[in-house]
């Protein structure tokens, strides 16, 4: 869908190494060896966008364990990441492997509390929910 | 013609809502990451339209975005708000 149908072609032009993993195959084992990962701007600790700091919230209220992956450290995996979901915007949220969302839609699912539906319904444990 | 103007014609050309509402959202985003001399940096959209009828909320905004793929290009906006819903749904 992004207009920038290059990426790998990009990729290989900045690559220091070639013994570095792709982008796509950094996102891969990423969503598949954690539960729960959110692709944002920063970190859980201090996040670099309002839209990600919201994310970290609802996932810390909810108590759920996951792995913040900083997509401003790489130029390449801000990009990999867009396209591996067809998702142009940041934060995404992955679930056993399974994109969730973007913000708005966590947002959503949060307030509906279809979010610690959907997390207990993966087998990730939530300590509580949006109503308490 | 605003960047607005551009997501209001795009929307109701291509998805004939019933409702539709584009705010520009980027005086709340000032001296923001991601905000731009120029303004016109963060939006949100509201829009039902019988289209989203029966799609999940990845199928709704994937919709959109590619809709605006000009717009969310890397030099383009910074963000997008979407709340999508089909006829009928509550949560407005």
């Amino acid at each position: 869908m992004m207009p920038e149908s290059g990426w790998r072609q990009g990729r290989a032009a900045t690559r220091k190494d070639d013994t570095m993993p792709s982008a796509h195959e950094t996102i891969d084992t990423e969503v598949k060896n954690n539960d729960v990962v959110l692709f944002m701007k920063g970190t859980p600790q201090f996040p670099m966008c309002g839209f990600s700091g919201q994310c970290v919230q609802i996932l810390d209220y909810l108590g759920v364990p996951y792995k913040g992956v900083n997509v401003l450290d790489d130029a390449e995996l801000r990009q990999g990441i867009k396209e591996y979901t067809n998702w142009p915007t940041i934060p995404q949220l992955y679930v056993k492997g399974e994109f969730v969302g973007g913000c708005d839609i966590i947002r959503e699912m949060f307030q509906s509390g279809e979010l610690a539906t959907h997390f207990t319904g993966a087998g990730v444990p939530v300590k509580q929910t949006a109503n308490g | 013609m605003t960047v607005k103007d551009r997501i209001v014609a795009t929307l109701t050309r291509e998805l004939r809502p019933e409702a539709l509402e584009v705010l520009d959202e980027s005086h709340q985003h000032a001296g923001h990451m991601g905000s731009r001399p120029s303004g016109e940096s963060h939006f949100r959209v509201r829009v039902t339209a019988e289209a989203f009828a029966g799609r999940s909320r990845v199928d709704r905004h994937r919709a959109i975005n590619a809709l605006l793929a000009d717009e969310l290009r890397p030099d383009g906006i910074h963000a997008l708000a979407i709340e999508a819903w089909a006829p009928g749904e509550a949560g407005r």
